[in-house]
């Protein structure tokens, strides 16, 4: 009978021991799998608007026919939560190529190993991408030196503005500085009881793209000192560009009757987004609008321009915020070399770059597809190019978490547009020591 | 050799009673202890999911006590909504069960009435509370201004939020109200006629007769609320989330409990470190700390079993 206690325990203790290594699995490196092989990848995306899954699938259309070995299972709107947990759990479902909206993960996917670098991949097939990149997005595709990341087309961001209504109230062009663009938007401003008939801008952090660091990025800031520490209290931008959206915020009727008036208003992705609506009259938004504004057909002239700059850079006017979709390699991945085929062709080829852009209304992310002939796009869209082109344009850097720094300070943006707190200076102090003690614990 | 016999047949009932028990040991041990002693040990660790797991002390500790600026408003959301939602629910279930015992027609129609929102999933019955009381477009501020009441901002206004959320979980009282109905016609009848020939009020029949007959169901219907309060996760995320208007996309960052971290909880907290920022251990600190939490409110609430005036006992 002890004999019989002896071997339960010891299968007990096998079960505990299987179920402990099965939670603590590392992912293997995998790229040891025969690309030329006969075989089937999975590969998630973000996007969701039936124009745009379209437009993935003639791209995807178009590898296969090249590479008639390797069938891609494609799976669309895939979220970066979605993401996060596929790429740590792996298996035959899971991604072998993912692609992000956002570029604020990269530092995240890098520093924790869940995407593979391409660096070896890329000198393997001869490609410099130094060579072939942009060079904002070649810097925000990577995280100190390790290359997880692909730029996947980019997004410029800009001004639209309803041109119908700049020409009621009397306004001859797009706004070039801040102080013309706060006098615009009061302009264009006609309110309704306790609501508006038309808004000129919705400032609130919550408005859409109006985020903190597509508002900054006007303003030229550093966000982490030469010691990676953040240098939110440190550089005066960020000081003027809260100011300048609070100021914002209460000369066209206070946080709480924009947020009123903001939750009556469509949401971002469908036809009744406001600015097609004609409910707001200036946009802060991506070159992904565009398309979606035309689309939506509204009753008046879109105008697109550059974003405002601040009074004292007017010579930057021209510039803008530059992030963009990227495309990885799953580290759990086991046809990692297959999986490398498809990000090659769909970041690298300059037809396929091209013909997506084209298809999706984005901004090439190569120097070969920005010049390329082939590109078509309506005359506005030229303003994102240039926006993407300028050399004063920014974009905010990876960090090894990820982007909680982007979230704790627009975190501390909502508190300060709503008036919860109102000592700017201490306020950012707060902040920056909090984004420091965040990225030492992720450490 | 009567010892030997008798040891060897008491071994041979541990056993078989060990392989009786095997179900529930194996699942308790799969299900529960590992997952709790693992949970307690990677609290110590710095752990993304993917890497080996590193040794580190307290540090996870004391960054969600001390610097992880979401945990005291989440912990003190969920503690309201522990006392004020399962107190409501409690209160308003028993209520129904009582009216509907009480109806002699119609009582079947009531019941599925009643039931029926229990049913509903729970992302859609928050996204319809969310369209229902939008400040902006909703009908239920549209009636209130109709009126000359003042018209609240529900989930956009951080005095209301947790109000609206209590406001839903009242809505889908069904279950609740289901247990009490079952209880209360449980109750024996000679012991309110007793009552009644004494001379009791409706509110002493209630106070000396149902509520000492029904105190073990209510004590059931507290346990597992707070128990159910303390995972509530997908009303308060979704009704952020549609209030905020923020539906992730480009350049959309996680914000938690909107309006002003008003609908943060807990297990937000544990999705938001392990499955967001990778920080598993920082993750598994919350979650020890919620579970320390149910077994806080059970253990205590257990212990006022004593003091209830528990018919039979």
């Amino acid at each position: 009978m002890p004999e019989v206690i002896r071997k339960t325990a010891l299968a007990l203790t096998a079960s505990l021991a299987l179920l402990t290594t099965a939670c603590t699995g590392q992912p293997s490196s995998g790229a040891n799998d025969d690309a030329s092989k006969d075989t089937t990848i999975n590969f998630w995306h973000a996007w969701s608007a039936p124009s745009e899954t379209k437009a993935v699938d003639a791209l995807i259309a178009g590898f296969e026919k090249t590479h008639p070995h390797i069938h891609v299972d494609v799976v669309a709107d895939m979220t970066d939560d979605k993401l996060n947990q596929a790429l740590r759990t792996g298996g035959s479902k899971a991604p072998d190529v993912i692609s992000s909206f956002t570029t604020n993960d990269v530092g995240k996917f890098c520093s924790s190993g869940a995407l593979v670098d391409l660096n070896p991949f890329f000198e393997k097939s001869g490609i410099d991408p130094e060579t072939t990149f942009p060079k904002a997005m070649n810097e925000y595709t990577q995280f100190e030196g390790d290359r997880c990341t692909v730029p996947l087309l980019g997004d410029a961001y800009g001004l639209y503005y309803n041109k119908t209504a700049f020409k009621k109230a009397g306004i001859t062009g797009p706004p070039r500085t801040w102080s013309e663009f706060e006098a615009d938007a009061k302009k264009l401003t006609i309110a309704d009881g306790d609501g508006y008939e038309q808004l000129g801008f919705m400032p609130d952090y919550h408005g859409w793209e109006s985020t903190t660091e597509h508002y900054f990025a006007q303003f030229s800031p550093t966000y982490f000192d030469k010691d990676g520490k953040s240098d939110l209290a440190g550089d005066p931008a960020f000081a003027a560009g809260f100011t300048l959206q609070k100021k914002l915020v209460d000369e066209l009727g206070g946080f709480r009757k924009l947020e009123k008036y903001r939750s009556k208003l469509g949401d971002e992705w469908g036809p009744k987004h406001p600015f097609h609506t004609g409910q707001v009259a200036m946009q802060l938004d991506g070159e992904w609008r565009l398309g979606m504004a035309l689309e939506a057909e509204p009753s008046f002239e879109i105008g697109v321009a550059p974003l405002p700059v601040p009074d004292d850079r007017a010579d930057q006017y021209g510039k803008g915020y530059i992030t963009g979709t990227i495309a990885g390699i799953a580290a759990t991945s086991t046809k990692q070399n297959a999986a490398w085929e498809l990000v090659k062709y769909m970041t690298t080829d300059t037809d396929a770059v091209v013909g997506f852009a084209n298809d999706i209304h984005n901004v090439p992310s190569t120097l070969a597809a920005l010049k390329s002939p082939k590109l078509t796009y309506d005359p506005r869209f030229k303003t994102f190019l240039d926006i993407a082109a300028n050399p004063h344009s920014t974009t905010t850097p990876a960090s090894v978490n990820g982007g909680v720094y982007l979230s704790t300070i627009q975190q501390f943006g909502y508190d300060y547009e709503s008036g919860k707190v109102k000592d700017l200076k201490a306020g950012l102090e707060r902040t920056a020591r909090q984004i420091d003690t965040d990225i030492a614990q992720a450490k | 050799m009567t010892t030997v016999t008798l040891a060897s047949k008491r071994r041979r009932a541990a056993l078989v009673t060990a392989a009786f028990m095997s179900p529930w040991l194996i699942g308790f041990a799969v299900f529960f202890a590992y997952p709790l002693i693992s949970t307690v040990y990677f609290s110590f660790m710095h752990y993304n999911g993917l890497q080996p797991p590193t040794w580190r002390g307290a540090q996870n500790w004391t960054y969600v006590f001390r610097d992880y600026p979401y945990f005291w408003p989440a912990l003190r959301n969920t503690l309201w909504l522990v006392v004020v939602m399962v107190s409501l629910r409690v209160i308003f279930g028993l209520g129904v069960g009582l009216l509907i015992t009480r109806i002699r027609t119609g009582a079947g129609v009531f019941r599925t009435l009643f039931y029926l929102p229990y049913l509903a999933p729970p992302v859609a019955a928050t996204m319809a509370f969310a369209f229902l009381l939008n400040p902006g477009t909703g009908p239920v501020d549209s009636i209130l201004e109709a009126i000359g009441l003042p018209a609240p901002g529900w989930f956009n206004d951080p005095a209301w939020s947790k109000p609206a959320l209590t406001l839903l979980a009242l809505w889908g009282i069904g279950d609740l109200m289901v247990i009490f109905m079952a209880a209360l016609l449980d109750v024996p009848r000679e012991q309110y006629e007793a009552a009644e020939l004494d001379g009791a009020s409706a509110w002493q029949r209630f106070r000396f007769v149902t509520l000492p007959n029904i105190s073990p169901i209510v004590l059931f219907a507290v346990v597992t609320g707070v128990i159910q309060t303390m995972q509530y996760y997908t009303q308060p995320l979704i009704a952020g989330k549609v209030a905020s208007g923020v539906i992730q996309g480009a350049g959309t960052q996680f914000e938690p409990g909107f309006p002003e971290r008003s609908t943060l909880t807990l297990p937000q907290l544990v999705y938001n470190l392990g499955f967001q920022r990778f920080d598993y251990g920082s993750a598994c600190v919350v979650a020890l700390v919620l579970f320390a939490l149910s077994m806080a409110f059970t253990a205590f609430l257990m212990r006022r079993r004593g003091g209830l005036n528990l018919a039979g006992d």
